[in-house]
């Protein structure tokens, strides 16, 4: 079918490793450079590990994928030195709008409050974003891509794992210390290693097309129960930049997949919905929800993040989002091993947090589609009872579930946090991301917090201390004589005391908090959040 | 879980008054307009209740 695409393409070259008697060592080599492999090449990069990407193609652009990129996702790039021409080419948007049959339910806006850097989520082609992550890799000599390089075979060692890749000049092989899998859904490595994702495999099939036309709908999300021209099914339209609109269209148990994906059947469909026949196709796909996951994330040297670890339904946009928190919670904990920084047992944390963060997506991408797609009559029915009932009761709005869109997940159970050893009322618990704020400097230039954060552990203290210097900590002072909370939200967000500190990972997450900071405490809550 | 979570003593001072109202409702009602209602019912209630742990405590003693 003849589909207009993006496509951007790179180029094939030869490698020195491809020459050499016998296999060269590399401290990570990536698997997949996607978003994912990307995030995590730069991040790498940016703290001094040079990085190996594999990627078996020598493009970019088939298809859209995924569209909706959130807010701590956004941070991550920012950090990645990448944000700005994604924000500038992105849709920004936070209002969505859920209607049944042609009439509105409600609507809601996901970014409520002020005072944060990055919008709720802005909509942009998974290869716009793969494109930008590509240029910043470039920008980086410890990072080598080499495309069409596709991995064939992997085997474990006790310290090491030894690849062997397929190129145009034919095979050769490498060695690693860390294998990182970022290589989808269908990952091969994942087959290599004989693994098989557990989980539900749902049987509704959704339509999913992106349209090129000029049309005025607001930027939000429209999500539709049983609209009026898809009869008995769900649909969703959303924009995207260049004229792109996003549309999904719930077609049952029984439809044919090869049928569905045709031009001929797909138009029709769509003409129905938009009103008329002024777009043209640009994508099309056809899919059934999967939230699966595997029971393990590393595999003695062979460590698995983004899709190829897990799967979830598209509906709240948790796929490419949490895969690049993986990235963004493995980047730091693989550096400081890498450079001796910290023992081995910190990889094993990015397994415990991150499977905990999968569980919260598998779970919420689940209760979605079983509200989306009914398993019988009476179950179809509360679902109704709850629409029917939306119209004028509050309670009923928050059980209507068009997807719960992702946002940062908190780590609960980390083995790196330290618990409150005092009484908090309010502030962020150990585990959960940091809330940006605006401050000014010292020099009164206006920032936000997170741009002030170091590359690793932050002290963010009250004014009262002088946060002990032994620990090689970046410091951020809050108050007098260091940086002003402009909007009083620090004090609401953080709760911060004058004697009081947090304690910040390099990935942004609280790691211990003190009401009364006090360098012995100080010590052992880094220490242990080095995983030690 | 505690025992008796859901109370299930009698808590209306005119219980018969309490079952003429619910089946008042019903009344004139089609099969399919009757089990809406019911659904309605349920989820207003359950959200009035407000307690997971009594609602599935509820759930537990309908399904015996």
């Amino acid at each position: 079918m003849a589909l207009r695409k993006i496509v951007f393409q790179y180029a094939y070259r030869r490698s020195p490793d491809q020459s050499a008697l016998t296999p060269v060592h590399h401290p990570v080599i990536i698997i997949g450079a996607g978003p994912v492999g990307l995030a995590l090449a730069v991040d790498l990069a940016q703290r001094q590990v040079p990085v190996v990407l594999l990627d078996d193609a020598d493009r970019i652009g088939e298809g859209s994928r995924a569209i909706c990129f959130a807010k701590k996702t956004l941070e991550v790039f920012d950090r990645l030195g990448c944000a700005d021409p994604m924000l500038e080419k992105g849709v920004r948007w936070s209002v969505g709008r859920v209607f049944q049959g042609d009439s509105e339910l409600y609507q809601f806006d996901l970014l409520p409050e002020g005072g944060h850097k990055m919008p709720a989520f802005i909509n942009l082609q998974q290869y716009y974003v793969e494109k930008h992550l590509v240029d910043r890799a470039d920008q980086l000599p410890l990072i080598d891509i080499r495309w069409r390089n596709r991995l064939i075979s992997i085997v474990q060692h006790d310290d090491h794992a030894a690849i062997t890749v397929e190129t145009p000049d034919g095979p050769y092989e490498l060695t690693t210390d860390w294998l990182v899998a970022c290589d989808g859904a269908r990952s091969p490595s994942r087959s290599m290693l004989d693994l098989d994702f557990t989980g539900e495999v749902f049987e509704d099939q959704f339509l999913i097309a992106d349209v090129k036309m000029t049309a005025d709908f607001p930027v939000e999300r429209w999500f539709w129960f049983e609209p009026p021209f898809h009869s008995g099914q769900s649909a969703l339209l959303h924009k995207q930049p260049d004229d792109i609109w996003r549309i999904d269209l719930q077609l049952g148990r029984d439809a044919n997949a090869e049928k569905e994906r045709r031009p001929e059947q797909v138009i029709p469909r769509i003409r129905r919905m938009l009103g008329h026949e002024n777009f043209e196709l640009e994508w099309v796909s056809i899919y059934k929800f999967q939230c699966r996951r595997l029971d393990k994330f590393i595999h003695n040297r062979v460590i698995f993040a983004g899709d190829s670890a897990h799967q979830v339904s598209p509906f709240g946009a948790r796929g490419a989002n949490s895969g690049v928190q993986d990235a963004e919670n493995l980047g730091w904990k693989l550096a400081l091993v890498i450079k001796g920084q910290a023992r081995q047992e910190l990889i094993a944390s990015y397994a415990l947090e991150r499977s905990e963060a999968a569980d919260e997506n598998i779970r919420n991408s689940t209760r979605s589609t079983d509200f989306l797609a009914p398993h019988s009559q009476a179950e179809k029915r509360m679902r109704n009872a709850v629409l029917s009932l939306a119209r004028h009761t509050g309670f009923a709005k928050r059980m209507v579930n068009s997807g719960r869109l992702s946002v940062a997940s908190a780590y609960h159970e980390s083995p790196l946090s330290t618990v409150d050893s005092e009484i908090w009322e309010a502030g962020l618990s150990p585990g959960q991301p940091i809330a940006d704020c605006p401050l000014f400097d010292p020099s009164g230039k206006a920032v936000f917090l997170g741009d002030c954060l170091g590359s690793d552990f932050t002290l963010l203290h009250g004014p009262a201390i002088d946060p002990p210097e032994l620990l090689g900590l970046s410091n951020l002072r809050i108050g007098q004589g260091g940086f002003e909370d402009v909007q009083n939200l620090v004090a609401l967000r953080y709760a911060l005391p004058d004697h009081g500190g947090y304690l910040i990972r390099p990935d942004g997450h609280v790691a211990a908090r003190f009401k009364t900071l006090t360098t012995i405490a100080l010590q052992l809550a880094l220490r242990r959040a080095s995983g030690e | 879980m505690e025992k008796n979570i859901v109370l299930t003593e009698s808590r209306f001072q005119d219980p018969d008054a309490a079952f003429r109202l619910i089946i008042e409702a019903h009344r004139d009602l089609d099969e399919d307009e009757s089990q809406n209602l019911n659904a309605k019912l349920v989820l207003i209630l359950a959200n009035h209740i407000g307690d997971i742990d009594v609602l599935k405590a509820a759930v537990e003693l309908a399904k015996k």
